[in-house]
């Protein structure tokens, strides 16, 4: 087996990777959930059923041109911090992370192609773009879905479309979403408001590691519910259209705040440098919520010649795997949060205080 | 207030979700809310959970009735209330029935626009033309226009081969 660490992108060269709208779009991505049709479904399916399935796809997968330089495993090959890791990443869900036997991944070398195969579905291929480019994804796994149908038989119904293990992505099987960081909309106190029209146009709002509502580090995942009864285009249009109107409030926020109430602003950014600069021991819940202020300082230009990457590098350095992974021993929960602080203050050593105008 | 999953417990857990014109609610006891995992905001969606309960009241056989299994995988209607998912793609056939419903609150349509694999896209655009002449040569015939229905007639009879064009009054 390929060494997992070797292969993926590394957290600063991760960070460094640039989109339309990154201030506030950190990331695109495209997924679209497929089935054999001569195989029951993996959450049925018996072992030796689904060790048929896996061996059926992966290959079919791995060739794909798009896969030329893939790391293609089955999913008990992997270490439970290394799954964990993939999970921090965004790359394999939180379910296919409990998967072993009879599941499996495939993720091309720069990380914009990933195929989990036997999670819910047989398979959930997603494109993934940083910024704010959900059609690119969908173009994109588009394509993959093409070159794939040649050699793998889709299990599609007339009049349902694509069939699914769960009814709710019957149809195209497709889920649009985008990473959202709204800051400026949640000190407003207006993302309440916006999450709840959202959600009348039957679009789900979600928060990056959970927490309800209440996302930490103040970043929201935006996607389609419904996937049957309208187009994959129009999915993408629709989307397309509400993302540009919140990342429009958001920067309306933002000038707002700057223009009516700059000292709540300042308050929560001067904090945030001062609690991540300083600390001893911080958790990761709170190294979140206060990195995000940090993130919204570089865009206000209170930090002069730091970068966002900075701050989205360590938005996933000081994950729990991650964090865990840079340490040889086995660390508790109150040792991960003194190495989290260490490593934040070391990080933040070059960095000035706050510049308010 | 009492759980509306097991009914037995009194409820402490109440959801509001807002779908188009409809509001559905919720109302979960503490255990039942964990079982659904309501307390992992992560791996929850509230369509999951409203699926799951959708399913045990759409699906559920009426007194009497025999359980529908499907011949091809074993699965049957308890399995889905169980999981929210089903067996295999034939499940689909089997639970035709009591799917639909589910599908209409679930979903803005219940018939798949969209992609389809290529084998298949041709019979399907072929399939969607014809329905839309037959509907044209109906309106056609209704309004007595015969010049525009001998030409859809016409242009059915090529798009669909030797199958002879139905005149549906």
């Amino acid at each position: 087996m390929k060494d997992l660490h070797q292969f993926l992108i590394s957290p600063s060269q991760a960070a460094q990777q640039h989109g339309p709208h990154d201030r506030i779009v950190m990331s695109s991505r495209v997924r679209l959930a497929r089935n054999l049709a001569d195989f029951a479904f993996p959450g049925w399916a018996k072992k030796p059923e689904r060790v048929k399935i896996l061996e059926t796809v992966l290959p079919a997968v791995s060739a794909l041109p798009e896969m030329a330089d893939s790391f293609a495993e089955a999913m008990d090959n992997f270490t439970a911090l290394d799954k964990q890791i993939l999970v921090e990443r965004h790359l394999i869900s939180r379910e296919h992370a409990a998967k072993n036997v009879g599941s499996g991944l495939v993720l091309n070398r720069a990380e914009t192609f990933s195929v989990m195969i036997n999670e819910e579905d047989h398979l959930r291929m997603q494109a993934l773009r940083p910024g704010f480019q959900i059609r690119e994804a969908w173009n994109a796994i588009d394509r993959f879905d093409s070159a794939l149908e040649k050699k793998l038989n889709f299990a599609f119904d007339n009049e349902l479309g694509y069939l699914t293990a769960c009814p709710t992505n019957l149809g195209t099987g497709i889920r649009v979403s985008a990473m959202l960081h709204l800051p400026g909309l949640v000190l407003a106190e207006q993302i309440n408001p916006i999450i709840q029209s959202v959600n009348k146009l039957g679009l789900a709002v979600r928060g990056l590691y959970g927490e309800g509502t209440e996302a930490l580090g103040n970043v929201f995942q935006v996607s389609n519910q419904m996937t049957l009864g309208e187009s994959e285009t129009a999915i993408v249009e629709r989307l397309e259209k509400v993302l540009s109107q919140i990342i429009e409030h958001e920067e309306n926020a933002r000038q707002t705040l700057l223009e009516k109430k700059k000292k709540i602003v300042f308050n929560h950014i001067g904090r945030a440098y001062g609690i991540l600069a300083n600390a001893h021991s911080i958790s990761s819940k709170e190294t979140m919520n206060q990195l995000s202020f940090l993130r919204l300082g570089i865009d206000m230009g209170s930090f002069p010649g730091t970068e966002r990457a900075l701050v989205d590098e360590l938005f996933l350095t000081t994950q729990p795997a991650h964090l865990q992974k840079q340490i040889s021993d086995k660390l508790s929960a109150e040792e991960r949060d003194l190495i989290r602080a260490d490593m934040v203050r070391e990080r933040l050593k070059n960095v000035s205080r706050p510049v308010t105008k | 207030m009492q759980c509306c999953v097991c009914k037995e417990k009194p409820a402490t857990v109440h959801l509001t979700q807002i779908v188009g014109e409809k509001m559905q609610k919720l109302d979960l006891c503490e255990d039942c809310a964990k079982a659904k995992g309501i307390n992992d905001p992560t791996s929850f969606a509230m369509a999951d959970l409203m699926l799951g309960l959708g399913a045990s009241q759409e699906l559920d056989p009426s007194a009497g009735a025999v359980e529908i299994k499907c011949v091809r995988c074993g699965f049957t209607q308890a399995d889905f209330k169980k999981s929210g998912r089903l067996g295999c793609p034939e499940c689909y056939q089997t639970f035709a029935e009591g799917l639909s419903g589910l599908l209409k609150t679930m979903h803005k349509g219940v018939r798949h626009i969209g992609k389809a694999p290529e084998a298949l896209r041709k019979s399907r655009e072929t399939g969607d033309r014809l329905k839309l002449l037959q509907k044209k040569l109906n309106k056609a015939v209704e309004t007595e226009d015969f010049e525009a229905a001998a030409a859809l007639r016409d242009e059915i009879k090529i798009l669909s081969g030797a199958a002879p064009a139905k005149i549906v009054k």
